[in-house]
């Protein structure tokens, strides 16, 4: 074990000193960036200098780095692909790459990463690309800093910032995303981290994951998407310490689950959202320790979900904590804070004593009826959903929390 | 100097006022009399414009009284029964009418003066007794100098004394020529005042005399007895 | 006709029903802004009892106070003074009275807790439902003659406009759930003062957007400056439109 070590080490060394750096630039050895690819070797590193660089689709076969120099500009020019990596080991960093055609039949990006591992891409603006990032077939890709930024105002007129299909172990963090049609979005892709990002201003959803199991998405920011994540067909997620703000409109959602289970929903905040979380065949999920304030709708649970647990969560001046289509319930609710409870606490341990209902029958009505939203606020409403509160006919029964809390949670 | 013509009616189905015609002129100090329900009172609130005929046309002086409100300056009332705001005191109710008004001329303030008034300045309408409400209501009446006085039931309620002043009162002004207007079925009162009778009945008007004639057609010295004759003839 | 507004002021104003409406509405406001802890909070929660309260308050008094002036209407109504200058001042008289019991009450804690915009806005509402709700009670009380029959009158559109119509939009929106009627509920909350004066304020606390759909459209309505001024206008006519029906029948009703 020590030997092959140590192997490693020299083998290491080895690339390392046969490694070449090969300029790129007006003045420089290589005018362009392709005649510096021609010429490279693998492990060979290509500094390209300040300049704006229109080569059509650069494809880059060899493992190689590429490192701009204050910002160098790689224009598509609206025809082609810009950058396309094929080789394992590649790194792109530096670099301001704009300008992709928009054919949409094959998908062309900023960069595109096809059947590759250990690609890096860091550093990077991608500006008004049909993709941002593309990444297909590939594994332990790592996307980290880039800025993906895109201008339009319909769907099929854009594609997505950060894209990945059927990959494996990739790392997306830190990266700025906006205007996109979806800000990240994942299909069938595998144990990835998605950690720190910004998603914002996206037409469709910030984050949205399509039969991708086994990944986590950690501390990102969401912010006036059409709706801040959609997770769709997988499972086994973890969900961690995110905020869902500003997701508003009238199909907009912060956190929209279908078809999922065995996920963790923790530490995470949903602040002015029309709904915060609608869920849809939702099954086994941990919803813990989340703060709901200001959003519309809290969660929207159709009838469908089953064996979720939601425990320890903060609901705080949402329209509507709950609601629900149907009348069967077979989820937990205990054990949250509900600032509309109005229970009392006699033995002061911190648990109401009466349990509390967070389905309002006026939830109820408009859950059947929208435009019964004419009478939001209203004395009427006020009238029916005490009267309800004190003899409950019409929301099911089961709906309930046991234990509700006196004081929110610290979160 | 007040012309009606043709004037009726009705309050639901009942026809209070049946085509009345009547002439009243300068310095006539005219009796409006008949039994309760008569259509006096609506006669008179008709012209002050407080009740509305649904046919025919009041003239003052030459103008139809729909037109220009502005006759009313000359016409001094005095209510059947006076209702005034409950929660405001004599004083605050002589001084708003005044105010109201905005009159230029002299306040005439004989009845002011002797019906003592200045007493009671403080005391709210609420709480007044129905002769001390008819002596806000005479002061209220002569307070202007009207060219016409139109008093329903006048001395109804008043104290002997009280009414004394104000027959009086009356007499003074009718000497100035004023066009006096009374009702009262009190008939007895009014024999010294009064130089013509009108005499309605279930809204019509039966007869409108001079109380000379009228005495002399029936040979009595009473108004109250020439009417009672000439209802007997009627029935006759 | 200043001169008769000054007393009919003088006089609602000597009223103790007015103080005590005033220190009410008060009392609420600055409990709804010291219970609730941020101030768009305490504006929801005052808009319930403005809403509530203020349309009770004013068509109640107002409905009373005409039927008490009976007696001075009688009394002007004798002198050189045209009915409509009368009756204008009695109405501007209670406006201005009412109006501004409303604004030293509620306006005071709401011009101090929230912002300008909800603060404007909140009291042009208020203001315009104290002023519609007495041109409500001048065409309540002038249908009849009888008091007891004109408060109950009052009472009942009152109860009307604050719950019964409540009640059949739910039963509308029930009936015609099959179809796309959100446009249609626009129509429809012009026919409730009280609802159109509570979504105007809704849309400027910014909860629109928690009404989903339906807010959405509320939103493309009025949100926007022209629905702005039309739902203004609407609310204008409601003032106008009573109160004129009730201006010509005093003009020829027997005192």
């Amino acid at each position: 074990m020590k030997e092959a070590f140590l192997v490693l080490l020299l083998l290491c060394n080895f690339f390392e000193s046969s490694a070449r750096s090969l300029h790129v630039g007006e003045t420089k050895p290589f005018p362009t960036i392709k005649s510096a690819l021609l010429s490279a070797q693998n492990g060979d590193t290509l500094f390209i200098h300040p300049g704006l660089y229109k080569e059509g689709n650069i494809v880059i076969n060899k493992s190689v780095s590429l490192i701009g120099i204050d910002l160098p500009v790689i224009d598509g020019d609206h025809k082609s692909e810009v950058l396309t990596i094929k080789a394992d080991y590649v790194s792109v960093s530096g670099l301001k790459i704009q300008h992709s055609s928009y054919a949409t039949l094959e998908d062309p990006g900023g960069i595109k990463i096809r059947e590759c591992k250990h690609v890096t891409i860091i550093n990077n603006q991608l500006l008004d690309n049909f993709f941002g990032i593309y990444v297909e077939f590939s594994r332990n890709c790592f996307i980290k800093n880039n800025t993906i930024i895109a201008h339009s105002t319909a769907e099929q007129e854009i594609g997505n910032g950060i894209h990945a299909w059927k990959s494996d172990s990739l790392l997306i963090i830190g990266n700025k995303v906006r205007g996109n049609r979806d800000g990240i979005y994942l299909e069938f892709v595998t144990n990835s981290v998605i950690w720190r990002n910004i998603s914002t201003n996206n037409l469709r959803y910030g984050l949205h994951f399509m039969f991708s199991h086994n990944d986590s998405y950690i501390s990102n920011y969401f912010r006036n998407n059409g709706a801040g994540v959609a997770v769709m067909f997988t499972h086994d997620l973890v969900m961690m310490n995110n905020t869902f703000e500003d997701n508003w409109g009238d199909a907009a959602y912060g956190l929209l689950l279908k078809e999922i289970s065995d996920c963790t929903l923790v530490g995470n905040r949903f602040v002015k959202n029309t709904s915060a979380i609608f869920m849809d065949g939702t099954n086994r999920i941990t919803v813990e320790k989340n703060l709901f304030q200001a959003n519309g709708w809290g969660m929207k649970i159709q009838a469908n979900c089953m064996d979720n647990s939601i425990n320890q969560n903060n609901f705080m001046a949402n329209t509507f904590d709950i609601s629900t289509n149907g009348t069967l319930t077979l989820n937990n609710f205990d054990g949250n804070y509900w600032d509309k409870y109005e229970g009392y606490d006699l033995d002061r341990n911190g648990i109401g004593d009466v349990p509390f209902h967070p389905l309002s029958l006026y939830s109820v009505i408009v859950e059947g009826n929208p435009p019964a939203m004419l009478l939001f606020r209203s004395f009427m409403v006020t009238l029916l959903d005490r009267s309800e509160k004190m003899l409950p006919s019409l929301t099911p029964e089961n709906f309930v929390d046991n234990k509700p809390r006196m004081r929110p949670f610290a979160l | 100097m007040i012309e009606i013509s043709d004037v009726n009616k009705h309050f639901g189905k009942l026809h209070i006022l049946k085509n009345i015609r009547l002439r009243l002129k300068e310095g006539e100090c005219i009796a409006l009399i008949g039994p309760n329900g008569c259509g006096k009172t609506t006669l008179i609130k008709s012209v002050l414009g407080m009740v509305l005929p649904n046919s025919g046309e009041i003239t003052f002086d030459g103008k139809s009284i729909n037109k220009d409100i502005q006759y009313r300056t000359h016409i001094g009332y005095m209510p059947q029964i006076g209702r005034y705001p409950e929660n405001m005191t004599i004083g605050q109710i002589i001084n708003m009418v005044k105010q109201i008004r905005n009159s230029h001329e002299a306040y005439d303030e004989d009845l002011y003066e002797k019906f003592e008034i200045e007493k009671l300045l403080d005391k709210r309408m609420g709480t007044l007794s129905g002769g001390t409400t008819q002596k806000v209501s005479a002061v209220l009446a002569f307070l202007f100098q009207p060219k016409v006085l139109i008093l329903d039931e006048p001395t109804a309620g008043l104290d002997p004394l009280s009414a004394e002043f104000l027959k009086e009162k009356i007499i003074q002004e009718q000497k100035k020529g004023k066009l006096i207007l009374i009702t009262s079925h009190l008939l007895s009162e009014l024999d010294d005042l009064i130089s013509q009778v009108i005499f309605m009945q279930e809204g019509e008007m039966l007869f409108h005399k001079d109380v000379a004639v009228l005495k002399q057609e029936t040979g009595t010295d009473k108004i109250s007895k020439a009417i009672i004759q000439l209802l007997k003839q009627d029935k006759a | 006709m200043i001169r008769i507004l000054k007393f009919v002021i003088i006089d609602i104003l000597k009223n103790k029903v007015v103080i005590v409406y005033t220190l009410m509405l008060a009392l609420f406001s600055w409990s709804a802004f010291s219970l609730e802890d941020n101030a768009t909070k305490g504006v929801l929660t005052l808009l319930n009892l403005i809403l509530l309260t203020v349309p009770l308050v004013s068509i109640l008094f107002s409905t009373i106070y005409i039927y008490n002036s009976g007696e001075f209407i009688e009394l002007l109504a004798s002198h050189p003074i045209k009915r409509k200058k009368i009756w204008n001042s009695l109405f501007f008289g209670l406006t201005i009275s009412l109006v501004l019991a409303f604004l030293l009450g509620a306006g005071i804690p709401i011009f101090l807790f929230a912002d300008i915009g909800k603060a404007v806005m909140m009291l042009a509402v208020g203001t315009l439902i104290t002023v519609i709700f007495i041109a409500i009670a001048f065409f309540s009380a002038i249908m009849s003659r009888d008091k007891a029959k004109g408060i109950g009158v009052s009472i009942l559109l009152w109860l009307y406009f604050a719950l019964l119509f409540d009640g059949l939009v739910l039963f509308l929106t029930f009936q015609f759930s099959d179809y796309p009627i959100e446009k249609g509920m626009v129509v429809l909350a012009a026919f409730s003062p009280i609802d159109m004066a509570r979504i105007l304020m809704l849309l400027q606390l910014d909860v629109s957007a928690m009404m989903g759909y339906t807010g959405a459209i509320f939103k493309n309505f009025f949100g926007t400056s022209a629905g702005l001024v039309i739902s203004f206008f609407i609310l204008f006519l409601w003032i106008f439109i009573p109160y004129r029906i009730s201006l010509s029948r005093f003009k020829h009703k027997n005192l």
